[in-house]
């Protein structure tokens, strides 16, 4: 159970994450939609341990510890995994390499056994051809010339090699078509399951159509303002968020 | 012969008087004077020990012990060959200097392996390496220095490409107290093909400062040369190209780029990349940038499980590599990144 409590966080000199308390089981998908502004990718952030985004009052609990206390990798290592609505590009790192330095460094961390190289091929080769990718493409520099449907799907690639349990997804459905867009939702619905809590950040109702969610929350102004079911996404969709905005003085 | 190039001054080890000091405008960011002020005394004999990094690839070798030849100091390359020239170090507070002579024939292809392995403290040593790339010859020198924090080193490269000829060089060193290699080159053109590369990640309070001079003075000659590097803490990297292209020296191809990352607030990048055209028809560019780690690209990794050391020392590597993937020969190339991944 992931137990976010009163969480506020600034970045720079603004405030935007403003006493946020959210609470998801393990088993369920919430979905996190608000307007732009709102406060949606700082939780992302927040929560993953990003400099800049640290909490100034607040806790985050997640299988039984404070992760405002750990750093971003010992995060990871429990189980966190943000996926980024803009991926990085790391020239010079193969994505191959890239995976398997990840995983290791998290299975040292949790005190397991290292992956050979072996084993962590076959892993790749039957991952990758799931998300229908071409293997060839883990050979070049991680995400250096990927186009963004290949971006995403090397996001979810490594979400089901590095099994998280605790899965964030910023904005997901940003930039790809039709078709991406149904191969990544498969890929991520591929790894619900009663252990695992996803957290689903994003701006459109679209993408809720191929993840179905559990719940839905609205996040305005920093805040968890409305939640309620997948109904509550169609509204949003029909009415807009203007109800949820701040009254101008 | 062609003549030597004067830009360089001669340094002799036991006259203090040819220590080139900051006012020496090629020396300005290498102040030798400020670190030696005397002549050192003579280095005793040194015992030559490990087999050095480049052992497995065979070939003939010419070794020097504290600057003493170990056998012969000249060797004459007529084919395919491959060889090791070791300047292995154990001084303490000497110094010496040692002089080699490499010649490449016509058709000859050669794979110099160049090791500067210093044990020792406070030692000074001084190389020359001449070098005779024939028309029609193949020259690629490799070079790993590893000096005491301590060491004082100088070296100086001659290199003379005849028209035809092919010369590659990749420089990789950690640094010492005061390190320099310059390289002075006579690039005959007519097709002659040089790359000059140069790596360097330096520590604490390490300082290397690669210099060279390539000197275009035949037409249509192609030079390309990049160098990389990091610094941390204190550290000072110092990076000095000039290119140089006599009047009548038409169709050069010259490029250049350096590209440094300042990892400590404290650690300086000096970089002085400079073209000296005289001839009307050449194409010439050069490139230098200095900057940090891409904090997105940090976090990035962090947010996978990489912790942050471990992201810093993949990120650098990833910065550096591309010199080290300008090394053709593949078991030269494994054996240099094997090195450089232990000392980053």
């Amino acid at each position: 159970m992931l137990k976010i409590n009163n969480l506020h966080v600034s970045v720079g000199e603004k405030p935007i994450l403003q006493g946020l308390t959210l609470d998801v089981p393990a088993g369920e998908v919430h979905a996190i939609m608000g307007p732009n502004g709102a406060g949606k990718s700082t939780l992302g952030y927040a929560l993953s341990g990003r400099p800049g985004y640290e909490a100034a009052e607040g806790s985050v609990e997640w299988a039984g510890e404070n992760l405002l206390d750990l750093d971003p990798a010992a995060r990871a290592a429990k189980g966190v995994f943000l996926s980024f609505q803009y991926p990085i590009e790391i020239p010079g790192v193969p994505a191959l390499t890239f995976v398997r330095t990840a995983l290791n460094a998290q299975k040292r961390a949790r005190g397991e056994d290292e992956v050979s190289a072996p084993v962590f091929l076959k892993m790749v080769k039957a991952a990758s051809s799931a998300l229908k990718m071409d293997f060839d493409m883990l050979k070049r520099p991680l995400n250096v010339g990927f186009s963004g449907g290949e971006k995403k799907r090397m996001e979810i690639l490594q979400m089901a090699l590095l099994e998280p349990s605790l899965l964030i997804l910023d904005e997901t459905d940003s930039g790809l078509d039709i078709d991406a867009l149904r191969i990544v939702s498969e890929g991520v619905n591929a790894l619900r399951s009663p252990d695992r809590a996803m957290l689903v950040i994003t701006h459109y109702q679209r993408l809720l159509d191929y993840i179905k969610p559990d719940k839905v929350h609205v996040l305005a102004a920093g805040r968890i303002v409305a939640s309620g079911g997948p109904e509550l996404a169609h509204q949003l969709e029909a009415e807009g968020y203007d109800k949820y905005l701040p009254v101008a003085a | 012969m062609t003549a030597r190039l004067q830009s360089q001054p001669r340094i002799d080890l036991n006259d203090a008087s040819s220590f080139p000091s900051r006012r020496v405008e090629s020396w300005k960011y290498s102040d030798l004077r400020r670190y030696l002020r005397e002549a050192p005394k003579p280095s005793p004999t040194a015992i030559v020990g490990p087999p050095g990094p480049f052992y497995d690839l065979g070939g003939d070798a010419i070794v020097f012990a504290n600057g003493r030849p170990v056998g012969v100091t000249d060797f004459i390359a007529s084919g395919d060959q491959t060889l090791r020239l070791r300047f292995i170090t154990d001084a303490v507070e000497t110094g010496h200097t040692a002089s080699a002579r490499v010649v490449a024939r016509p058709g000859a292809k050669l794979l110099l392996l160049e090791t500067h392995e210093g044990a020792g403290s406070a030692y000074v040593a001084h190389n020359r390496l001449d070098i005779d790339v024939a028309a029609g010859a193949e020259v690629t020198r490799i070079v790993l220095i590893e000096e005491p924090e301590d060491a004082i080193s100088i070296t100086d490269i001659d290199v003379r490409v005849a028209p035809g000829g092919v010369y590659r060089q990749t420089t990789v060193t950690t640094g010492a107290r005061l390190q320099r290699q310059t390289t002075t080159l006579s690039h005959g053109g007519e097709g002659a093909d040089v790359r000059i590369d140069g790596l360097y990640t330096l520590s604490d309070a390490r300082h290397t400062d690669l210099t060279s001079v390539v000197d275009h003075v035949g037409r249509d000659g192609v030079t390309s040369q990049l160098t990389k590097g990091v610094v941390r803490d204190t550290a000072r990297g110092v990076f000095q190209g000039k290119i140089r292209i006599q009047r009548g020296a038409d169709g050069v191809d010259a490029r250049m780029g350096h590209h440094a990352l300042i990892l400590g607030e404290r650690a300086e990048v000096d970089a002085k990349p400079e073209l000296e055209i005289y001839a009307d028809d050449v194409q010439c560019a050069h490139g230098n940038t200095v900057g940090n780690l891409d904090e997105s690209a940090l976090f990035y990794m962090q947010q996978r499980g990489i912790p942050v050391d471990e992201a810093r020392a993949l990120l650098t590597q990833a910065f550096l590599i591309e010199v080290v993937d300008r090394i053709e020969n593949e078991q030269v190339r494994e054996v240099v990144r094997s090195w450089l991944t232990d000392r980053l």
